[in-house]
């Protein structure tokens, strides 16, 4: 199963210093060397960004950051790759203490059913036929 | 925390840590059987422990150092014992050293290494293909008999005892804990691909049973290869298996329609394609190809599959080049499959005559005998060329042959189609 993880660091994003880039750097190593991280990013001060709305009567509102409630504002995402909701927190404490702040927020991708380990079959019969390279099957 | 909460924590901290864990205290005790036990025993330690103390704050660093004083306790019992039989031979000397040694040291050795060696030993060749993959995925994967047993739709007791088979194997012909080197590498690294592919291809296509695909299986599957690029990250084939496993895993969500009927290929919604795992498939073969592996059966194959990737519509589809690259596989792997595979292509990029022609060749192979997928084509081929009357029959003979029940119903359904054509002539 694949989750979305939130970041939120619940300040203003400020460049990072040398030496949190170091640690997420490493984390970061770790985690692609666990098979465990699919993609992540970091996001630039909200300065730089705006919100774009809709009401009922189709009208947009465009606002331009910076963004004053500084405790939702995400500071970065990753797409994590666990076999259970558990596996996900605890990955994210990693993160979490690598950070040594803010807070996290993770979702399951609406992946399924394609990744979803519930999906497992109920039937018993044996499987044993050695299976050739067939690369054009679908 | 609830108890529940911390056993699924613990869940979850087994299921990150345990490969890691198993594979540095083989290093120690030099017997995956024994370090398996070692690492059982501390998983239990921490399900008595936690509950009542939470979970630490480094729990891997907790499990080791927990495994670390167990496999201590064995070998001055050991020790012991030995004593007393006065069996003071070279196996005892080793294990004083090994005992004294400084194992806080041995641990922080670069657990990467380790988790190679723990690799290409659960992948040795002395072992009987099924008990690698349920060993690699046990040992590697983290996952449980019972899981393991239930992605194969075997048994567990079966499973278990091939685990239990392969460990005693592993320790009676004293495999060597260790990263082959020099020619012996190319065939052992083989096997290891080979095993990860077959865990893959069982999730991708299940062999038997009522679903077409056991996406956990492939996303084990992925996991291991993932983390296989990481530790070989020099080996061209490595990242070739990887390329062509995440790009055919971008099409899990559009492979079976809402009740789980089968979805071909060409037919696809390529909007339902995975965009991340295409760009990930795409530079993983970008890796292989500057490492000069482009030769390489995997990356073959993961550029076959990655042709259908940057091909927006399936009218785009660069039957030309894949039917080239077919050629090329067929050249480094010549095997009735791949054959096939290239009677398709060729079908393609050249009609569908001439692709009959090379399938027509193999409907004599005995290693075809049995396979669904032959008549599936033939019948493909026989239909495009409007001879009904023959594809209908080659698609009852390919629904027969096959033991996956969504993909029957589709063989069926396409017969079906031209049961009221009259046969041409």
């Amino acid at each position: 199963m694949r989750y979305m993880t939130l970041y939120k660091p619940g300040t203003e994003n400020d460049m990072p210093t040398e030496k949190e880039m170091a640690a997420v750097g490493q984390l970061i190593e770790e985690m692609a060397k666990a098979g465990t991280l699919i993609t992540t990013d970091g996001l630039q001060p909200s300065s730089k960004g705006a919100r774009v709305k809709i009401d009922s009567t189709g009208k947009f509102t465009v606002v331009d950051g910076p963004f004053t409630e500084t405790k939702e504002l995400v500071g970065g995402y990753a797409i994590i790759n666990a076999k259970s909701k558990a596996e996900a927190i605890e990955l994210t404490k990693r993160f979490l203490k690598t950070m040594g702040r803010g807070e996290s927020e993770i979702r399951l991708m609406q992946d399924a059913p394609a990744f979803d380990a519930a999906s497992a079959p109920s039937s018993g019969r044996a499987a044993q036929k050695p299976r050739g390279k067939a690369a054009a099957r679908a | 925390m609830t108890t529940s909460d911390t056993h699924r924590a613990i869940d979850a901290v087994w299921r990150i840590e345990s490969a890691k864990l198993i594979a540095g205290l083989t290093r120690i005790v030099r017997d995956v059987g024994l370090a398996e036990d070692l690492a059982q025993d501390a998983l239990l330690a921490a399900l008595e422990k936690w509950p009542e103390s939470g979970v630490p704050d480094n729990p891997g660093a907790w499990l080791m150092a927990t495994a670390k004083h167990r496999a201590i306790d064995t070998f001055r019992r050991t020790e012991r014992i030995e004593r007393k039989h006065e069996e003071l031979g070279h196996e005892l000397e080793s294990r004083q050293e090994l005992a004294v040694a400084d194992m806080d040291a041995a641990l922080d050795d670069d657990i990467g290494d380790d988790l190679l060696r723990l690799m290409f030993m659960s992948c040795h060749p002395v072992l009987p293909r099924e008990a690698r993959t349920a060993l690699t995925l046990r040992l590697l994967g983290g996952l449980t008999t019972d899981e393991i047993a239930r992605a194969f739709l075997v048994p567990e007791p079966t499973v278990a005892q091939r685990i239990v088979r392969a460990k005693r194997t592993l320790s009676e012909r004293k495999i060597p804990f260790e990263v082959p080197r020099g020619p012996e590498l190319a065939a052992r690294l083989s096997s290891v691909l080979e095993v990860i592919y077959l865990v893959f291809n069982e999730g991708y296509t299940a062999t038997a049973g009522d679903d077409l695909v056991r996406p956990a299986l492939c996303e084990d599957a992925l996991r291991l290869g993932r983390i296989l690029a990481e530790l070989a990250p020099q080996e061209p084939e490595v990242h070739g298996l990887v390329a062509l496993m995440e790009i055919q895993a971008s099409r899990l969500r559009a492979r079976t329609g809402p009740t789980g009927k089968v979805i071909l290929l060409l037919d696809q919604d390529r909007g339902r394609w995975d965009q991340i795992l295409i760009r990930r498939g795409l530079s993983a073969l970008e890796r292989a190809e500057k490492l000069r592996g482009e030769n390489g059966p995997y990356a073959l194959q993961a550029a076959i599959v990655a042709c259908h990737a940057r091909a927006r519509t399936a009218a785009d589809t660069d039957w030309r080049r894949i039917a080239s690259l077919y050629d090329a596989l067929a050249a480094v792997t010549p095997s009735p499959v791949v054959e096939l595979n290239r009677a398709i292509a060729v079908a393609m990029a050249f009609g569908a005559a001439e692709g009959l022609k090379i399938l027509d060749t193999l409907t004599r192979e005995p290693a075809l005998k049995g396979y669904h997928l032959l008549p599936a084509a033939r019948a493909d081929l026989f239909e495009k060329l409007g001879r009904y009357d023959e594809a209908r029959t080659e698609f009852e003979r390919a629904a027969s042959m096959t033991r996956n029940a969504r993909e029957r119903e589709l063989l069926l359904e396409r017969s079906r189609a031209h049961a009221g054509d009259l046969p041409q002539q």
